[in-house]
């Protein structure tokens, strides 16, 4: 990477500045948000209010009565000249493991109600679509692609505690698929959804855009805290966070729900250093590295 | 000390100052949407700024105090009464236990603001106690208000009462059909032609029903986006971005039809391009506005928008003095 300053600086309003690292979607462009967003959190200037890393930008929030525009704008082009200059691009971060029952009666039954008007093929469901629009064979091999490579939490954000997932597989191998036409008025809590080449997790029920393809078995949202995942903060998944789907049947499903119920489920996670350069030279080799650290425990 | 909710109304909810610094979770500031109206009835109860008041919607609730209650409603014109007895806005007013507090018909604007001496003793969760209806954190079991609710009003507190005990006519907000919103174009308005941009500034729009906490929709000319080929991950429409975090305030417009700006409760993300945002001024502004206000966004720049900033400041620093 060169140590010219490349991202674009834009106002949002007197309270929030836009750094707009790339247009199009890529790890590099992720890994740049979310270090200059870790970067200037550890500088902890007075004035800085709300730190905001996304897919390909980084959105800030700042008091500037305390802190003067131009002198944030100063702070972050450094930082962004920094993180571009330095050599080591690694993560510290967690590898998780995401229960789903793919194919679920839940998110067809909702998808059957929002089919006119709303989806752009009326006949199957929305795996059945992805998997056409993706030129694979059915349905079956489309959840196969979608669970066997993990995903990085690329932002956080929509609603409360909602990740975005980017697949760590090459651009040719990435899963692509619209949005809805116009979106649903309900989504069921913890649907997997996708759109455009974005995976996610609705963290609650509601609106969304979004084709659905399964349930996560767990809460990543607990206001109650009542998990113990969830002992120091209601939200799970933070920036960074790689998440391994696992393809669960309705037997498993529902024991995991109990184990919820009964407040005993944990997530199974491992540390993990993901390397940005080993994860672009050999994607596939480097998955493997990845889901070796999820074995081990 | 508590309110005993015998109706609801129509969506009313605990807010406060917001939920400030979890937005990078997702977690929206929320807080009264009209933070000056607010704020005017914390001061004429002799609470601080940071006390949490009532947000009522169009329709207030009906509601009786379990003890002596020193309370001021403040915000869009409303007809107030206690026991059925007319009672004026912007004024103390002094409820004995088991008086009964209720709104007739809205005069203008939305919203409106109860406050009471000791502030509403919801919990404090991240700290705030404003609702968060979509995370069910936050006000009153983390939902708008139901009947039978009894909300624990707090303490008095030590400081006593203000020597103010009504709003002056020129410290009061106004409620107009007919608004000019400051804006800084910024974010993504290069999306937009030219032509899109002329539209945005200098046509007039009106606030559509489609209007609450989360957003304010507007109808209009609507606007044109540049041609140009969509970037990996964005998504085929011209108003589509890779999806990126979405200031407080900015104004996107999905399809290039009709503006929205976000509100207090807004998504804090998505893939709509915003092209501009409403100065932090203004924000109580475009929470004051009824279905149908005629609007125009009025470009102002950085250094205008402190300017309107401070000049705020000084102004809530007066009613504080």
């Amino acid at each position: 990477m060169t140590q010219q300053s490349q991202a674009r600086y834009t106002w949002g309003g007197d309270e929030f500045l836009f750094i707009e690292i790339a247009e199009g979607m890529s790890l590099e462009a992720n890994f740049i948000s979310n270090s200059i967003a870790n970067a200037l959190e550890a500088k902890a200037l007075d004035g800085v209010i709300d730190i905001c890393p996304a897919n390909a930008s980084l959105l800030i929030r700042f008091n500037p009565d305390t802190l003067p525009p131009a002198e944030l704008e100063q702070v972050a082009r450094s930082l962004e000249a920094e993180v571009r200059a330095s050599t080591r691009q690694v993560l510290e971060t967690r590898i998780v493991e995401i229960p789903v029952w793919y194919n679920d009666p839940y998110t067809n039954e909702t998808g059957a109600r929002f089919r006119a008007g709303y989806h752009q093929r009326p006949e199957g469901n929305d795996l059945d679509y992805a998997a056409e629009v993706n030129n694979l064979a059915d349905a079956a091999e489309f959840i196969k692609r979608h669970h066997e490579s993990p995903w990085l939490v690329s932002m956080v954000g929509f609603v409360a505690g909602l990740p975005f997932l980017y697949q760590l597989v090459d651009r040719e191998h990435q899963l692509e698929v619209p949005k809805y036409l116009s979106p649903r008025t309900d989504t069921p809590a913890l649907t997997i959804g996708h759109g455009g080449c974005f995976s996610c997790i609705y963290s609650v029920r509601g609106a969304g855009g979004y084709q659905m393809f399964g349930v996560a078995a767990a809460p990543i949202f607990d206001p109650g805290q009542e998990l113990a995942d969830f002992a120091d903060f209601m939200v799970f998944f933070k920036p960074g966070d790689i998440v391994k789907f696992k393809p669960v049947d309705e037997a498993e499903y529902k024991r995991i729900q109990a184990e919820v119920e009964a407040g005993t489920f944990t997530y199974r996670q491992a540390p993990v250093s993901f390397d940005l350069a080993a994860a672009l030279a050999d994607p596939e080799g480097y998955k493997a590295t990845l889901l070796e650290a999820l074995n081990g425990i | 000390m508590a309110f005993e909710i015998r109706e609801p109304g129509l969506s009313t909810t605990v807010q406060d100052q917001g939920r400030i610094g979890y937005y990078r979770y997702g977690i929206p500031q929320g807080g009264a949407m009209d933070q000056y109206s607010a704020s005017l009835g914390n001061r004429l109860v002799g609470n601080t700024p940071a006390e949490a008041v009532l947000e009522c919607t169009y329709i207030g609730p009906r509601v009786v105090t379990t003890t002596d209650a020193i309370v001021a409603v403040t915000g869009a014109p409303v007809d107030v009464f206690i026991n059925g007895m007319p009672a004026p806005q912007y004024a103390r007013l002094a409820l004995a236990a088991g008086d009964e507090l209720r709104f007739g018909v809205i005069q203008g604007g939305t919203k409106y603001f109860i406050a009471v001496h000791g502030g509403i003793d919801v919990p404090s969760v991240l700290g705030s106690r404003s609702t968060y209806p979509i995370g069910a954190i936050g006000g009153f079991e983390g939902r708008a208000l139901a009947a039978d609710d009894v909300l624990p009003v707090g303490a008095p507190i030590d400081n006593g009462l203000p020597v103010l005990s009504t709003i002056a006519e020129e410290d009061r907000p106004v409620f107009s059909r007919d608004v000019s919103v400051r804006v800084m174009l910024g974010l993504y308005e290069h999306h937009l032609s030219p032509e899109g941009i002329d539209n945005l500034l200098n046509a007039e729009w009106t606030l559509t029903p489609v209007a609450d906490r989360m957003g304010l929709r507007y109808s209009g000319p609507g606007v044109q986006w540049r041609e140009r080929e969509q970037p990996f991950g964005a998504g085929q429409d011209p108003s589509n971005i890779v999806d990126a975090g979405y200031a407080v305030g900015s104004i996107q417009i999905p399809g290039g039809t009709q503006p929205i700006i976000l509100h207090r409760d807004a998504v804090s993300g998505g893939g709509y391009a915003m092209v501009a945002t409403v100065i932090s001024t203004d924000m109580d502004l475009v929470a004051r506005c009824a279905p149908g206000t005629k609007t125009r966004f009025v470009a102002v720049t950085m250094d205008q928008a402190l300017e309107a900033r401070h000049e705020h400041a000084a102004q809530v620093a007066k009613i504080w003095s």
